[in-house]
């Protein structure tokens, strides 16, 4: 999924130690499935070796974990950018929304901002599934309704999420 | 251009503020539904626009001539001659025939009972009620009475038809044949449509969404 972009998104509150990110990233991001320490490394090398992250040895020792990360200009950039623009509508993208709406209130970002340019996004794609249904044949009518009774069931989260954004905002602050 | 407009209406029924400064535009032709959690306001608002019910504060704009200010027989008036309405359960006329039921608005604006019905006919025809002519709306099912509802909000080619919920009461195949007939239908003779609905499937059939919350209406963002 987003992995990088969550690791991103989690150093721009504040320039961390790898131990930090996968703490933060498996409390709240990774359901039971932890993300193994390999995992961040390597993606903090990738994400340094594009100018997205740069490392700083600020404390003395040895190994890893004397390293701490700070996003660039262009890793926040990169950040902005992913949640700003809605994603894809297809079915099944609570992962990505709910990373999403966690990191916006992580950041102190306008989170029901970009769950309405989502809600938006997942209208519009109903609209063209509706319109294939009206002008398809029954095929295509039923492959339309698979997407469109998911998109829907997404929009049901979407709304009830906004709901809840207050309280789920002092959840994610601690 | 613009066919109908709410401007900061504001309405409270008592102390329950409803609108709390909506404000809404509607092209001419097309369908807008208007979305939103129960008791945001979504049915006060569409029947601001309609004519029926007269806002505290705030202007509604019905084809360039502002309405809300007409006195209750004008606005009666417009909303016989030019709007067309379909609620959540038909409210067909239980006395009268189906056609009956449909030709009922022209009867009320002065055309003769003969030529009303013979206007009336064909939309049985074109919403797949060929043989129902005679039925009344206790021997019709749920989403035929709701089609011939349909044909009474639109046989007097009304400028604009105002649905609130239309499909509430159906299951959702029935009510989907029921959207497209009402968009099909709309588009063929021009109407522009605003229609209230909860229910993003239905909302999908329209040109464009809006949503109210706590009385005020969000313009979706464009993307
Ligand atoms: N006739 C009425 N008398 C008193 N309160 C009303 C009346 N109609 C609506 N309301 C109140 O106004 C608010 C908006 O209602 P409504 O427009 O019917 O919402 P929606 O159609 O979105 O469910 C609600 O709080 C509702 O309880
Ligand atoms: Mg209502």
């Amino acid at each position: 999924m987003s992995v990088p972009l969550t690791l991103l998104g989690l150093l721009e509150r504040e320039p961390s130690h790898g131990y930090d990110l996968k703490r933060d990233y498996d409390n709240f991001f990774s359901r039971g499935k932890p993300l193994p320490f390999g995992q961040v490394y390597s993606t903090l090398g990738r994400l340094a070796r594009d100018g997205k992250i740069v490392m700083t040895e600020v404390e003395p020792g040895v190994g890893p974990e004397r390293k701490r990360y700070v996003i660039t200009e262009r890793g926040a950039t990169d950040v902005e950018s992913w949640l700003t623009e809605p994603v894809r509508a297809e079915p099944n993208l609570q992962t990505v929304l709910f990373t999403k709406v966690v990191l916006a209130l992580m950041l102190g970002r306008p989170a029901e901002e970009y769950l309405d340019i989502q809600r938006t996004a997942h209208l519009r794609r109903m609209q063209e599934l509706t319109e294939i249904k009206r002008s398809g044949n029954l095929v295509d009518v039923m492959l339309a309704d698979h997407g469109l009774f998911h998109l829907e069931a997404d929009l049901h989260w979407i709304d009830t999420t906004v709901a809840r954004l207050d309280a789920l905002g002092k959840v994610v602050r601690g | 251009m613009k066919a109908i407009e709410a401007r900061d209406v504001v309405l409270s029924f008592g102390e329950t503020p409803a609108l709390r400064g909506a404000s809404v535009s509607v092209a001419p032709g097309e369908i807008v539904a208007i979305m939103g959690p129960s008791g945001s306001g979504k049915s006060t608002l569409l029947h601001c626009l309609a004519g029926i019910l007269v806002p505290n504060a705030g202007e509604i704009h019905f084809d360039g001539r502002r309405i809300d200010t007409l006195d209750e027989n004008q606005r009666s008036a417009l909303r016989r001659d030019c709007f067309g309405f379909v609620f959540q359960f038909g409210q067909l006329v239980p006395e009268l025939t189906a056609e009956e039921n449909v030709a009922l608005p022209l009867l009320l604006g002065g055309v003769k009972r003969t030529a009303a019905l013979k206007q009336a006919r064909p939309w049985f025809e074109r919403l797949g009620l060929a043989g129902l002519e005679r039925r009344r709306s206790g021997e019709l099912s749920g989403g035929q009475a709701q089609r011939v509802a349909l044909a009474r909000g639109l046989v007097a080619r009304p400028g604009a038809l105002f649905a609130d919920e239309p499909t509430g009461a159906l299951d959702s195949l029935t009510g989907e044949q029921v959207m497209d007939l009402l968009v099909v239908s709309a588009r063929e003779q021009g109407t522009t449509v605003v229609l209230v609905t909860h229910d993003a499937r239905v909302a999908a059939y329209a040109d464009r969404q809006v949503i109210v919350r706590d009385g005020k209406v969000n313009a979706l963002v464009r993307s």
